[in-house]
């Protein structure tokens, strides 16, 4: 089942939210167990395999990171294959940066520096969607925005970094 | 039955039956029970005209009678090893798990998965306690609503993981009760709220019980709850804060030996004390000892606040990290709803007032709205038509994982994923040859297995022996509307399969439920058997109107020939019906089920078409 067609939408990059999120919720309604509660176990297994399948298109779809791997697996790439890691060594450099930045930030028990990297990281992801947009949606470059993805999930992986280091901050 | 369910409106189905159902809050100190009255939730009072009943029980005797409630409470400093109060701590916790110890007057057992308590009556698991407290409530909802219930929605605390919960689904089965859905103590809080004030936008529920924190992050739109994080501490409650008191009482009183008996007198003064400073600048504590000692303080407010406010900064850790993970800030959230008697707290209000920046809603009591939301909830799941349309979506509070290499914990199911939700991974065999894995789940955010909740440990076997690392396993976690999980390994090339419910490492086994249910109902086998025929009896008559109905209504999307066997299978149901036979009912309701279930799954997909195409998305 494509995840796009699950919700009546067309398959692109850049995404209606609001079109996403509707239909998500109009389709539980539907599906959902708790509309079958007094159902046989039969039913109710379908109802959960439904609303499973549901939540898991909504989830891939509502992440730019999986939607673009999404999108690029439906052409016959895994984006994120272990044996394809290039990326370009400005970004390598800038990787590096960050990463020390967050060190030392975590050293010093920092919050202000976390929510500098925070918002500079912010920035550099809405970048980097806006430039898959472009080669997904117009230019279907697929290996270059192979390249742009796999830079996009290592800031996503270091934004939840960010969120840890915050957690331990708040103990 | 789905079938029955996915009339449309307007088209009745069979004549309309209000089923009962009711909403259970299972709190550490107080439960409640409530149900949807003509179209109004309302909490069941007990014949004295009491709304709360104390989450206590005394086992009274070999035989093991109790008594539940207040009548137990008013025993606990006399005969304290036999009055198990706050037993929803102990719910799913080993020995090793439970902090305090020392200060509670019982005698624990370790067994196997879960702690038990020596009473006079045995030793009692905290399943077994609930129980107790869960039939009192079970009976007094009968007694109120004049006939049996088709079943419950029982709250839990929102950060209760897959233990917990599961033990609090085997009390109320071992109550006798049909549980139709766990359900969230916060979602419930905003169910009530939100529907009760027609509110839209994101709420924040502040939830501090006897026993546990919660705090939930729930996005209102046209009747959908959708949480969209969790966080709390299940072991921190108002409990926490008596003991706060008890300790000072202690330092205060210079005494350092105490009686189980001095114990809980101490403790039921300390609850007072902090009860009275919700409205008192001061309270006076007094209490005559074992010992002779006379005890005679004055807690003021000046000296109550620096004493709980490490607690109440407890509470805002788990906030801030709800918050975090909703990807939100304090000034996104619309309204904060405060749940939990221990909210009273006028320390709390202003913290939480603090830190959201606007003064948190208290118009509904705040020991009540969570037995109102579920009450609600059973209502629509019982399949009473319900005032509003409305959908949960919850999410799992806490990540759910396998333990790999170096006592790692490696997630599969992040926290705050929406349920029902399926994750699979790949794994494989470290060394040659190698035909069984040992695959290890656990639930917790932390790293290392050791800090994690060990939930079960199973061993897919029959892996035919190949080089390291060329097997494919897959393994999936399926977390069910409940929040419950089941796992399965599966050797992807030969197909070799291994299944659990993670259930039966830490809750009980079916087997000890059965047991259980027998001890405690006896002399009742043959009420037993009247009920279950009659219960068979109305499931078997819905399913049967209902296919007919679905056949005419929908008959389109089935050949000809598949329309008669479906009516074929239901007359003969009919049939059965006009009879006795349980064997013969339960036979001929089985076929038209099986017969049914691909027309069932055809018509729940016109349905999501219809809902597709139905409207227009802008209208959705």
């Amino acid at each position: 089942m494509d995840y796009f067609a699950l919700f009546g939408l067309v398959p692109h990059f850049v995404l209606d939210r609001v079109a996403l999120d509707a239909a998500f919720r109009a389709m539980q309604a539907e599906v959902h167990p708790d509309k079958f509660a007094s159902a046989d176990a039969a039913v109710q297994r379908q109802a959960m395999e439904r609303a499973t399948l549901v939540n898991a298109a909504y989830q891939t779809l509502k992440s730019p990171v999986a939607r673009g791997r999404y999108l690029l697996q439906q052409q016959g790439i895994e984006a994120f294959d272990p044996a394809n890691t290039q990326m370009s060594s400005a970004f390598l450099m800038q990787q590096i940066a960050w990463r020390e930045q967050l060190e030392t930030a975590q050293e010093r028990a920092d919050a202000a520096a976390l929510d500098h990297l925070e918002a500079e990281i912010a920035v550099a992801a809405q970048q980097h969607e806006a430039r898959l947009a472009a080669l997904l949606d117009e230019r279907h470059d697929h290996l270059h925005a192979t390249e742009t993805l796999r830079e996009l999930r290592f800031i996503e992986k270091l934004a939840e970094e960010i969120h840890a280091a915050f957690d331990t901050l708040d103990g | 039955m789905a079938l029955l369910q996915l009339s449309e409106p307007g088209m009745s189905t069979a004549p309309h039956q209000h089923r009962l159902a009711v909403g259970i809050d299972l709190g550490t100190t107080n439960s409640l029970v409530a149900t949807v009255r003509n179209g109004l939730s309302v909490v069941l009072n007990d014949v004295h005209g009491h709304a709360l009943l104390p989450s206590v029980v005394r086992y009274l005797d070999a035989e093991g009678r109790s008594e539940v409630g207040y009548s137990a409470l008013d025993k606990a400093s006399v005969d304290p090893h036999n009055t198990l109060i706050s037993a929803k701590r102990f719910m799913g916790r080993g020995l090793k798990d439970l902090p305090d110890l020392a200060m509670l007057p019982y005698h624990f057992v370790d067994a196997p998965g879960m702690v038990q308590v020596r009473t006079v009556a045995g030793a009692k698991s905290p399943v077994e306690i609930s129980a107790e407290i869960l039939k009192v409530l079970r009976a007094r909802a009968e007694a109120s609503l004049g006939g049996e219930l088709v079943g419950a929605v029982i709250t839990v605390p929102a950060y209760f993981d897959d233990a917990q919960r599961q033990a609090t689904k085997d009390a109320a089965r071992l109550a006798g009760l049909t549980v139709l859905r766990l359900l969230n103590e916060p979602t419930a809080a905003a169910i009530a709220y939100g529907l009760d004030n027609a509110s839209e936008g994101v709420f924040a529920v502040y939830d501090l019980g006897g026993g546990t924190f919660d705090i939930s992050i729930l996005r209102l739109s046209r009747g959908v709850f959708e949480v969209l994080a969790t966080n709390g501490d299940s072991a921190l409650g108002g409990d926490d804060f008596d003991r706060r008191i008890y300790c000072w009482m202690l330092e205060q009183a210079a005494i350092s030996v105490l009686s189980d008996h001095d114990k809980q007198l101490l403790l039921a003064r300390a609850r007072e004390a902090k009860e009275a400073l919700t409205d008192h600048p001061s309270a006076h504590l007094s209490a005559m000892l074992s010992s002779g000692q006379f005890v005679d303080l004055t807690l003021t407010e000046a000296v109550f606040t620096p004493l709980i406010e490490s607690l109440v900064g407890k509470t805002l850790a788990p906030t801030k990290k709800a918050l975090r993970d909703a990807g939100l800030k304090a000034a996104d959230i619309q309204g904060v709803v405060m749940v939990g008697g221990s909210t009273r707290m006028p320390r709390i209000q202003a913290a939480v007032g603090e830190f959201f920046g606007q003064t948190p809603l208290t118009n509904l009591d705040p020991d009540k709205v969570v037995a109102l939301g579920a009450a609600i909830q059973a209502n629509l799941l019982a399949g009473n038509r319900a005032e509003a349309d409305m959908l949960l979506l919850d999410v799992v509070p806490l990540s759910l994982g396998l333990e790999t290499m170096g006592g790692l914990a490696e997630k599969i199911v992040p926290r705050n994923t929406t349920i029902p939700c399926a994750q699979a991974q790949e794994f494989t065999t470290y060394k040659d040859g190698q035909t069984a894995m040992n695959l290890h789940v656990v639930q917790g955010e932390r790293e290392r297995v050791a800090d994690c909740r060990s939930l079960a440990q199973f061993v897919l076997r029959g892996i035919p022996p190949m080089v390291a690392g060329a097997a494919r396993i897959r393994v999936t976690f399926q977390v069910d509307a409940d929040g419950l999980l089941a796992v399965t390994a599966r050797e992807t090339r030969t197909g070799v399969e291994a299944h659990i419910e993670v259930k039966p490492s830490y809750g009980l086994h079916d087997a000890e439920i059965a047991r259980m249910l027998k001890e405690s109902n006896a002399n009742a086998l043959a009420d037993v058997a009247a009920r279950q025929l009659s219960e068979l009896k109305v499931d078997a008559e819905r399913l049967r109107d209902a296919s007919v109905i679905a056949v005419h209504a929908d008959g389109a999307l089935l050949s000809a020939a598949e329309q008669t066997t479906i009516l074929a299978l239901a007359e003969a149901l009919a049939v059965a019906l006009q009879g006795d036979d349980a064997a013969l009912i339960k036979r001929a309701n089985e076929a038209l089920n099986r017969g049914t279930a691909e027309f069932a799954a055809l018509r729940m997909d016109a349905s999501v078409r219809r809902a597709l195409t139905g409207h227009r998305l802008e209208d959705l």
